[in-house]
């Protein structure tokens, strides 16, 4: 950015633009996504961005299933998703090409890695013909670069082997993508050069390919080419690009801050969920204990555990790994104490989809236990969200001592956005009691204990190993309000009807919920979790084109809030768009009776905004 | 823990009615418990018991502490969140075979090998009871039970050879019929610093009576308990005539006046090795064997409370105490006007 500022007026301006970075999963094309990504919201952009990654940590090089790859859409203007098709491809291979061309928008722009379009790549991508040869990219704006050599090229007076410098091509591409889009260098250069801290020779190559990128972009006549997205107008504040992860992380500690107890973090290590374990285990200065478990039977168990002497127990984990903590959640709804179980969905079942998105957990959340066994169930609906939701989950689980499960998913779990920090003086409080002493007076007017007496809330004492005169045992045998055992008929069905109140009761301590946009027009379209970025924007498009339309996003699943049965019946239409088979849907007309229509995307993609208009309009034209 | 208080047993008695079937080891167990407890001088109320599923799981109803009747196999891990939580707390575990060796052994190994601060009391009677009558991890081979009609084909696990594999830091065994041996094993596993695993011989009087006469029997124990003593040769018999030699790493039965007492493996408990011990453990072969009893293994290791609370203090030392506004700036932040 030193002498093209003369030029600058030359650059066309557009509202938006939405790069793909694609290479095999040794390219870093995460990484460059990411510092892409890093620098725009620096430039003041607003963003949203989509990682997709193999399972495999190395998948056959060069092949389709190798590939990785990092989209992000950045805009001058408030945005909710990582967009609908990209304006911009980079390849770094024909895999990659191969694989990700069909979702460029038409003529777009593909940066190209030539060097990697020898015979053996063409082959294992499956191309019969070299498409930098033949005319089958003649549709599109291509831009041919020899990125492995003029890397190695750039990197050859620093004393780093040709082996080595050849990794640095990431940022020769990134040099490239920055200076096309009116990037600024100096975060990402500042970036190098503390990330690789002690590492002279990768500082040097990484920032010598940045800048080799850069130079070249500049120098090969991409004039006509280059764009800019001005900044976004966003609300005043201090902001942070955020993942769902370390937000949801982030939000832990701060409800740890606001109940005044400890954290207790029970984990087994799982995609897309582990990064709550790392970022957590850094915070040990929070009183943070994190406990990597033989299993994830051990890691719900510790937790519950620690939560029975106080602490906040918490455990994380995707789906897989909810089905096999299913019976110590049982006994956690039957010892009644608190307990946050996160939930950051993926594609199912079995194994099905570690790395994908999808919210297909929903029944499980609800009903996944032996049992009448009913909790509270709440869910994140973006990666900063995941902040607020964590928060959440754990007042209900202090507040109303019972198991919590919040659900989370990939594409919230690693995508980001730009946040505004909130401030920490105005985070809800989370109000924590401990049961001290006797709590009853019997018929002869004596002082008694009595470990399952309920409050006005129908919740139990929360009760601390250590407390002077109120040993008393349980566990998950149906008992009595002595905490005993008890096999008396009549005794579980009061306790079951008892624990199913207690859960529904958590519905007065939930806000009504307004529709946002037309809530008095015919349709609303009610969605839960990740696909409040693609309704926002779908709803958004369609009232732009005259349609009436409104939008309810839930946080509360179980219970819903209060007002909720009541809203959808006063809609003709209710449309139900869930990255599943139409899970919520069900619920909806199990519960109020209401003819929701369901529309389903299980891809492990998250929906985008055009084709979430499109099958809304199908579904209420059905 | 810190206020000493002289408790007598029966303040260590709940007011719950006891339903093991009558004549179980368990009684035995339960009394050697609640007689060992008031010694420590602590808190009834500083003392948690936590169970899984199985007739030995009950326990913790039966004492007048805290207690959690978990599930199936989970006392290990629900334990150690607890006592990892609370190090002022004296939590004990207590189950049968089925449930710490079976549906719960990796808990258990786990547990072992970390050296959380527990007391583990594993009830063995080699048999599923409360299911009322299939063969356990620790049935003999052959045995026939109602899910084995034609004999069990299953090998069996040796406890102790299980526990020193997971190189537990203390490992004991005792039997139900002789409470002061019960009691001098548990006081030591609980004076231990992290898991204390003591293995009891229990008597299942319903579904496999008698499993361990031929060893715990008062007039079969001379010949057939080979008491290990720290720091003594290992010997056994009315006249001490029996003694054990290790030989390439296993250990066989020998007349002593045939080797020489030099010739005897002299037990030492403390040996950061645990082959030795593993060796011992091997001669509990079937339950007409000569068995040993008493502690194989006392070795000190970090406990992982300890190290777990060190880092939290070190982390707060470090880095002063958790700055909720530092962390929510800690990666890039911008300003917008």
């Amino acid at each position: 950015m030193t002498d093209t500022d003369e030029r600058t007026s030359e650059i066309q301006e557009v509202e938006r633009i939405i790069v793909r970075f694609a290479g095999d999963s040794g390219d870093g094309m995460q990484l460059a996504g990411d510092r892409f990504t890093a620098a725009s919201a620096m430039f003041g952009n607003d963003l949203a961005t989509l990682p997709e990654y193999p399972a495999e940590i190395r998948a056959p090089a060069g092949t389709l299933a190798g590939v990785s790859a990092f989209q992000v859409h950045i805009a001058d203007h408030d945005i909710s998703t990582p967009g609908d098709s990209p304006s911009v491809l980079v390849a770094m291979n024909p895999a990659a090409l191969m694989g990700e061309l069909p979702k460029l928008e038409e003529h777009g722009t593909i940066i190209i890695n030539t060097d990697a379009f020898d015979e053996r790549n063409l082959q294992k991508a499956g191309y019969e013909s070299n498409p930098l040869e033949d005319d089958s990219l003649a549709g599109y704006s291509v831009i041919s670069a020899a990125m492995t050599d003029m890397t190695k090229e750039a990197c050859k007076e620093l004393g780093v082997k040709p082996r080595d410098a050849e990794r640095s091509k990431n940022f020769f591409a990134l040099g490239m993508v920055s200076w096309l889009y009116s990037r600024p260098t100096d975060p990402t250069v500042d970036w190098i050069q503390s990330k690789f801290k002690g590492k002279d020779l990768v500082i040097a190559a990484n920032e010598a390919a940045f800048r080799a990128g850069n130079v070249f972009a500049e120098n090969a006549d991409l004039w006509a080419s280059r764009r800019i997205v001005r900044p976004a107008v966003l609300p005043a504040g201090t902001y942070t690009n955020i993942n769902g992860n370390t937000a949801l992380s982030w939000g832990l500690l701060a409800a740890s801050k606001q109940a005044g107890l400890p954290l207790f973090l029970g984990s087994y290590p799982i995609t897309p969920a582990s990064d709550i374990l790392h970022e957590l285990a850094k915070h040990r200065n929070f009183g943070v204990r994190t406990f990597q478990a033989e299993d994830e039977i051990a890691a719900v168990g510790a937790a519950l555990g620690a939560s029975y002497g106080g602490h906040i127990g918490l455990t994380t984990t995707s789906g897989p790994g909810l089905a096999l903590k299913s019976e110590t959640i049982g006994l956690a709804v039957s010892l009644e104490i608190p307990l946050v179980i996160v939930d950051v969905q993926r594609g199912g079942p079995s194994t099905g989809l570690p790395t994908k998105t999808e919210a297909s957990d929903l029944l499980m959340a609800f009903y996944g236990r032996h049992g009448e066994a009913p909790l509270p169930v709440v869910c994140a609906n973006t990666p900063a969200d995941c902040f607020f939701a964590a928060i959440e989950a754990t007042r209900i689980a202090v507040e109303y001592r019972t198991p919590v499960i919040l659900l989370s998913d990939g594409y919230l779990g690693n995508g980001t956005e730009p946040w505004k920090l909130p401030n920490v003086d105005d985070l809800p409080e989370i109000h924590v009691e401990f049961l001290e002493g006797p709590n009853h007076v019997n018929e002869d007017g004596e002082e008694e204990f009595l470990p399952y007496l309920r409050d006005d809330t129908l919740s139990r004492p929360w009760i601390l190993p250590g407390t002077t005169g109120l040993a008393h045992r349980v566990g998950g045998i149906e008992k009595d309000i002595t905490g005993n055992i008890s096999y008396d008929p009549a005794n579980h069905e009061y306790m079951v009807r008892t624990r199913a109140a207690h859960i529904a009761k958590i519905a007065d301590s939930i806000p009504e919920i307004e529709p946002k946009g037309d809530a008095d027009g015919d349709i609303v379209v009610v969605g839960w979790g990740s696909t409040y970025g693609p309704i926002t924007a779908a709803v958004g498009r369609m009232r732009r084109k005259g349609a009436k339309v409104a939008h309810i996003h839930l946080r509360h699943l179980n219970p819903f809030p209060p007002n909720l049965g009541e809203l959808l019946k006063s809609f003709d239409q209710v449309i139900v768009p869930e990255m599943n088979l139409g899970q919520l849907a069900r619920l909806i007309r199990a519960d109020f009776l209401v003819d929701a229509k369901s529309i389903s995307k299980i891809t492990g993609q998250p929906f985008t905004p055009a084709e979430l208009v499109e099958r809304i309009e199908e579904a209420v034209n059905d | 823990m810190t206020d000493v208080e002289l408790t007598t047993k029966k303040d260590w008695v709940s007011d719950q009615e006891v339903r093991w079937c009558p004549g179980c080891g368990d009684y035995g167990i339960l009394t050697a418990i609640q007689m060992l407890l008031p010694e420590f001088g602590n808190r009834r109320e500083d003392t948690v018991f936590i169970s899984g599923i199985g007739c030995a799981a009950r326990f913790p109803y039966y004492m007048n502490t805290y207690g959690i009747h978990s599930i199936h196999g989970r006392s290990p891990a629900i334990a150690s969140g607890l006592a990892l939580a609370r190090r002022d707390l004296d939590v004990w575990v207590v189950g049968g075979d089925g449930d710490m060796l079976s549906i719960g052994g990796n808990h258990l190994i786990h547990a072992l090998r970390r050296n959380i601060n527990l007391t583990i009391l594993l009830f063995n009677n080699r048999i599923y009871g409360l299911t009322k009558g299939q063969y356990s991890p620790t049935s003999e081979e052959g045995k026939v039970t109602k899910s084995s009609p034609m004999g069990s084909i299953d090998h069996p696990f040796n406890p102790i050879s299980l526990a020193l594999g997971a190189e537990a830091s203390f490992v004991a065994r005792t039997h139900d019929l002789d409470r002061k041996h019960m009691m001098e094993m548990m006081r030591k596993a609980h004076e231990h610093k992290g898991s204390g695993l003591v293995e009891i011989y229990q008597n299942c009087n319903v579904f496999n009576n008698g499993a361990y006469n031929e060893i715990t029997k008062r007039d079969a124990r001379a010949e057939m308990i080979i008491e290990l003593r720290h720091g003594e040769p290992v010997r056994f018999g009315a006249e001490g005539e029996h003694g054990v030699v290790i030989d390439r790493g296993v250990a066989s039965i020998v007349e002593v006046a045939d080797v020489g007492l030099d010739a005897l493996v002299v037990h030492n408990e403390s040996e950061p090795d645990p082959s030795v011990a593993f060796a011992l453990s091997r001669l509990a072969l079937d339950m007409s064997s000569p068995t040993p009893m008493g502690v194989f293994r006392e070795v000190e290791r970090p406990e992982y409370g300890h190290e777990l609370d060190g880092q939290v203090a070190r982390a707060r030392a470090e880095k002063g105490e958790g700055d909720l506004e530092s962390v929510l700036r800690s990666q890039h932040t911008w300003q917008v006007d």
